[in-house]
């Protein structure tokens, strides 16, 4: 690599909790790569006849399973919701600090409210799903 | 001083020309794929039973194949473009960043065919 000019590395700055944020979009878009796999693989699963399928569905309703897909969702609503954020900054929207600090607030809010409802979702003893 | 032209000193060192095409690119899967996946969580959680029957027929059911279809694709290429951004920032060394974003690359290919392939099978069964 030729030398080049560096910005300033991160840890010169004051932490602020939009940073952690905009690390988490990084963390949860990293992960959800991975759940695209496994997204893909079910679909492979059933698309190789019941056998297949069918010994993995108790893997999937076990409980790990389930926590694994609570952790997918819950990262899934938090990458939707802060990318909208990214998008609205693209159109130009909210660069003030304290416009920033709000819409923060306001994705973690909603990430929780919907992830606690898929959650439960997930967890509700009589269904199948995920 | 040096004989070499400023341009050549610069060439081949990264950022010329596609950069805002990625960074366009990552948008529009975005906002492709925003009321995909609002679909497909809605879907997934309301399925009634995970058992091998309901599955199938939801994959092969309606419009449901194509906007499974896009939705794949779409995500592979969001997380390709995506992941490679991530390798370029923190993976250093010309060898080891370029087998990574190699492997990416490749793996996403492989994803995106794979639940193409898959999602066609399902649907296509029912009709053949």
């Amino acid at each position: 690599m030729a030398e080049r000019p560096m910005s300033p590395h991160l840890t010169v700055y004051r932490w602020a909790y939009t940073m952690t944020l905009s690390i988490l979009h990084r963390m949860t878009g990293v992960a959800l790569a991975f759940a695209l796999l496994g997204l893909v693989a079910w679909l492979v699963s059933a698309s190789m006849g019941e056998a297949a399928f069918e010994a993995l569905v108790p893997l999937l309703m076990s409980a790990p399973g389930k926590i694994i897909a609570a952790l997918a969702v819950t990262a899934l609503i938090y990458h939707f919701c802060n990318g909208l954020r990214h998008l609205a900054w693209d159109l130009g929207f909210g660069y003030e600090r304290a416009d920033a600090r709000r819409s923060a607030v306001l994705v973690v809010a909603v990430t929780l409210i919907a992830a606690a409802i898929c959650i439960y979702l997930i967890f509700r003893p009589d269904t199948g799903a995920v | 001083m040096s004989l070499r032209a400023p341009l050549a000193r610069i060439l081949g060192h990264g950022a010329a020309r596609d950069g805002v095409g990625h960074w366009l690119t990552e948008r529009v899967t975005a906002i492709a794929l925003a009321p995909l996946i609002v679909w497909l969580l809605v879907q997934l959680l309301s399925l009634p039973a995970p058992d091998f029957r309901t599955v199938t027929v939801w994959i092969g059911a309606g419009c449901n194949p194509l906007l499974l279809i896009l939705t794949v694709l779409l995500a592979c290429w969001h997380s390709w473009l995506g992941v490679q951004v991530v390798i370029e920032d923190y993976v250093g060394g010309f060898l080891s960043r370029s087998s990574a974003l190699l492997v990416s690359a490749l793996v996403h290919a492989l994803v995106a065919s794979a639940g193409v392939y898959a999602v066609l099978r399902v649907a296509l069964r029912g009709a053949a």
